[in-house]
């Protein structure tokens, strides 16, 4: 194609040129690459001028350096490689870009230009000038040779041309390059705000969000179709961070700190932030606030919970320190001595028994010199006993000395180790308990043991002697109730042999008065009678005999029947009547028992009271008699009392009365009849009944006897 | 039996003491009555059968057999049996008086007993 060119006509040429200049031109001005339009220029220059060879440098974004931007009739170059610092200001090229119009220089053989070995020559530079923001703006030079007319003139046309495109190109290409970093920048630095778990966000002065990160629009910015619970949350979220910036408003411009409490819209659970905010001055967009939130949800959670466990700390070192208290307390109340010692056999503590035992007595230590370290030489032995086994436990007897007195003390001694979750050893303690009290004990019990035993065996003696007297007493009781059944024989035969001698003299008595043997005389008859009533006297007598003989002989059978006690009385009264009528007394009853009958021998019961008033007609000369009865029902006994106004009996003769053959006046004078046996009589008679007589009496007023009987009869035997 | 109105009643009066014997036999005589006497509980028996009395009086204490026993044969017999027995005894105890009146006895006596108290109950028994 430039051959083409190059071979038309002259005549064509100034045509082709001007063409060739419009194609140019109107490349250059569409063109927006720089190194297209230099290598368009260059082509340009060589193609359709007389031009041999064509470089354009240009300024590179730096501004330091002059880069090879195109090149054009050179063998084998590369225009990159093509650089010149600017720092060489006597460079040619240097030189020619600080100039407004061309320079012609002339190139000897050995000075290549910018490391390009040029072929020697006229060249021309032309410097590359535009107007930018109406500054005249260098952007490069352009080199030209052979520097002829012709191709100064082209020069000058085509540098004029393409300076300003290269200007414009290059700025352009510079705010191209500003505006991507600063994209770039923006991004990058939203990436930053967005990294950050802290909402950060700009707000103008209106309280409209600027600028947030993705954390602060989470919270505030409300997008489409939000569910209806976030959208509240956000707009609440909002409002109360108005509320915030409007009172940070209010503290006059100065960055503050504050508390605020938003919803997360997502949970819907409470977030505390701590807001700081601090206003923005920027000229260009006016004031505005930014603000940072930062999210102590988590931080006030773990305050809390810290200052809940720093509570909770305390409160369990307080319990701890009572426990201990107490635990120090209670150990030494405990009257055993207690030691702990560490794993080494050093004593670490020790309650106050111990203490004893092992410290000196304040005052006293150089008295007790000698005891403590013994006690401790043989505490320390006896621990070491423990440790050198495997033993969980060693128990045996530790001889230590009392520091004060210097008396022995027995202890026994149980060591026991404690160890550890791991089973590490870290201590032993040991318990003593003082045997003086336990060996004094057992001193006393063998004591007592013995005197027991002693005891013992004098008891056995005793209960052996008593087998002995038993066995003796029942051979006693045995011969004794021989003895005491051969008398009742003994009394029942007399009685026998009485009454058949008796029985003659009565009758013989009786027949001789009746007047069988022929007539009587009175003196006779005065004489037999006597016989009579003697015989008469003495059958009582042997009756009575009779009848105590036959009561001690158990030989008197009991017939229970159930009595009517007023009949009883009026009996007995009857048959007496005989000698009540002779008698000048009067004898009356007082009978108060009611319906109640008595269980008893009524032939029994009849006999004591027939004795009794008999007794009382017998002993009272003048006054009255009185025969009464009562039921006592809180004893249930009734009692048959006879009151009379007779001689009465002496206190000290009153037990006598009861006593066998014994009147109060026991003279063969006496003046009373009788055997002397009724009321010994009546008192086994009522003690047979399961009653008892019992006498009241004062001597010359009167006695009374009374007798008591349980109503329901004896206690069954 | 006929002639009861002349002839007296027998009473056998058995008893081995001479002098009780005697005194009831005489006074029952001197009463009116025909007695035989018997000194021990065989004799009493012997005369019983040999010649029934109307009525026997009766002592316990014997010797050989005893009242108690002669009593019991008596009325054991059928000879004898219908013959009142009066027992009058100086044994005042009551398994005696008990014993004899098992034994059969009509009546019990006991001693000191007078004459004249031992014909009211003869004279009873035979009424």
């Amino acid at each position: 194609m430039r051959r083409a060119v190059s071979r038309r006509g002259p005549r064509h040429a100034d045509e082709r040129l001007s063409e060739t200049r419009l194609q140019l031109a109107e490349f250059l001005l569409l063109s927006d690459s720089p190194e297209e339009s230099a290598r368009q220029t260059v082509g340009w220059l060589t193609s359709h001028t007389r031009a041999r060879h064509a470089l354009c440098t240009a300024l590179d974004a730096s501004g330091t350096r002059l880069v090879g931007l195109a090149a054009a009739g050179f063998r084998s170059f590369d225009p990159a490689s093509f650089v010149v610092d600017m720092d060489q200001s006597r460079h040619g090229l240097v030189i020619a870009l600080n100039r407004t119009q061309p320079t012609i220089v002339r190139v000897s053989a050995r000075e290549p230009i910018g490391g390009l070995r040029l072929a020697p020559g006229h060249y021309g530079l032309f410097p590359l000038h535009g107007l930018y923001l109406d500054e005249d703006m260098r952007a490069g030079v352009l080199l030209i040779g052979p520097a002829l007319p012709s191709v100064v003139r082209e020069g000058r046309w085509v540098a004029s041309l393409l300076g300003p495109r290269l200007i414009r190109l290059i700025a352009f290409r510079a705010a191209d390059d500003a505006r991507r970093r600063f994209e770039r920048e923006r991004t990058l630095l939203q990436k930053v705000i967005d990294a950050a778990p802290d909402p950060i966000l700009l707000t103008d002065t209106e309280g409209r969000m600027v600028v947030a990160n993705s954390t602060a629009e989470e919270l505030l910015a409300s997008k489409e179709r939000e569910s209806e619970g976030r959208a509240r949350a956000i707009a609440l979220n909002n409002m109360l961070f108005s509320a915030a910036l409007s009172w940070t408003a209010m503290t006059d411009g100065e960055p503050v700190r504050r508390e605020l409490l938003l919803a997360d819209p997502r949970e819907g659970s409470d977030l505390l932030f701590e807001l700081m905010s601090g206003p923005v001055d920027d000229p260009q967009h006016g004031a505005g606030v930014v603000s940072i939130l930062r999210n102590v949800t988590d931080l006030r959670r773990a305050t809390e919970e810290i200052e809940e466990n720093y509570r909770k700390l305390r409160s369990a070192s307080a319990e701890i320190r009572a426990d201990r208290d107490r635990m120090n307390l209670l150990i030494d109340s405990v009257a055993d001595p207690i030691l702990v010692t560490d794993p080494g056999g050093a004593i670490v503590e020790m309650n106050a028994p111990a203490e004893r035992l092992f410290t000196a007595p304040p005052g006293r230590e150089g008295d007790v010199a000698g005891s403590i370290p013994s006690n401790d030489a043989h505490f320390s032995s006896f621990v070491s006993n423990l440790l050198s086994g495997d033993d969980p436990r060693y128990s045996g007897f530790v001889g230590l000395v009392d520091p004060e007195s210097g008396a022995a003390l027995p202890f026994d001694a149980t060591a026991a180790k404690v160890l550890s979750e791991n089973g590490e050893l870290i201590g032993v303690v040991t318990t003593l308990h003082d045997r003086t009290a336990s060996l004094e004990k057992e001193r006393l019990y063998e004591e007592l043991k013995r005197a027991s035993d002693e005891l013992e065996a004098k008891v056995h003696a005793a209960t052996a002697e008593l087998v002995r007297q038993n066995e003796l007493l029942r051979r006693q009781h045995i011969q004794l109730e021989q003895a005491s059944s051969l008398k009742s024989q003994f009394l029942a035969n007399m009685s026998h042999e009485f009454r058949t001698p008796l029985n003659a003299i009565q009758g013989y008595t009786s027949m001789l008065l009746e007047g069988v043997m022929g007539p009587v005389t009175f003196p006779q008859k005065d004489s037999l009678q006597r016989v009579e009533s003697n015989a008469k006297h003495l059958t009582l007598i042997v009756d009575d005999i009779l009848d105590i003989s036959r009561i001690e002989a158990g030989k008197l059978p009991l017939y229970m029947t159930d009595c009517q006690v007023p009949d009883l009385v009026a009996e007995v009264i009857a048959e007496l009547d005989p000698i009540i009528a002779r008698s000048k007394l009067k004898v009356t009853t007082e009978i108060d028992v009611g319906a109640v009958f008595l269980r008893s021998d009524r032939q029994k019961v009849r006999q004591i009271v027939l004795n009794l008033l008999g007794n009382a007609l017998k002993f009272t000369r003048e006054g009255s008699i009185l025969v009464s009865a009562q039921y006592r029902p809180e004893s249930d006994e009734i009692s048959i009392a006879v009151r009379d106004t007779g001689i009465g009996i002496a206190p000290e003769d009153r037990e006598k009365v009861f006593e066998d053959f014994q009147q109060v006046d026991s003279s063969p004078t006496r003046e009373y009849g009788g055997t002397g046996l009724g009321l010994a009589i009546c008192r086994r008679l009522a003690s047979m009944l399961g009653g008892r007589m019992a006498l009241v009496s004062s001597l010359g007023e009167g006695s009374t006897f009374t007798l008591e009987l349980p109503r329901q009869g004896p206690p069954a035997a | 039996m006929s002639g009861s109105s002349e002839e007296p009643k027998r009473i056998l009066m058995v008893d081995d003491f001479h002098d009780n014997r005697e005194m009831y036999a005489a006074y029952l005589r001197f009463s009116g009555f025909s007695v035989d006497e018997a000194v021990t509980g065989t004799e009493a028996i012997e005369k019983a059968l040999a010649t029934p009395p109307n009525l026997i009086v009766m002592d316990l204490s014997l010797p050989g057999m005893d009242g108690w026993e002669a009593t019991r044969r008596l009325k054991a017999d059928p000879k004898t049996k219908h013959i009142p027995i009066v027992v009058v005894s100086g044994h005042a105890l009551e398994g005696s008086v008990r014993a004899a009146k098992v034994a059969g006895c009509d009546a019990f006596l006991r001693k000191p007993c007078l004459p004249q108290a031992l014909l009211a109950e003869v004279r009873k028994l035979l009424s």
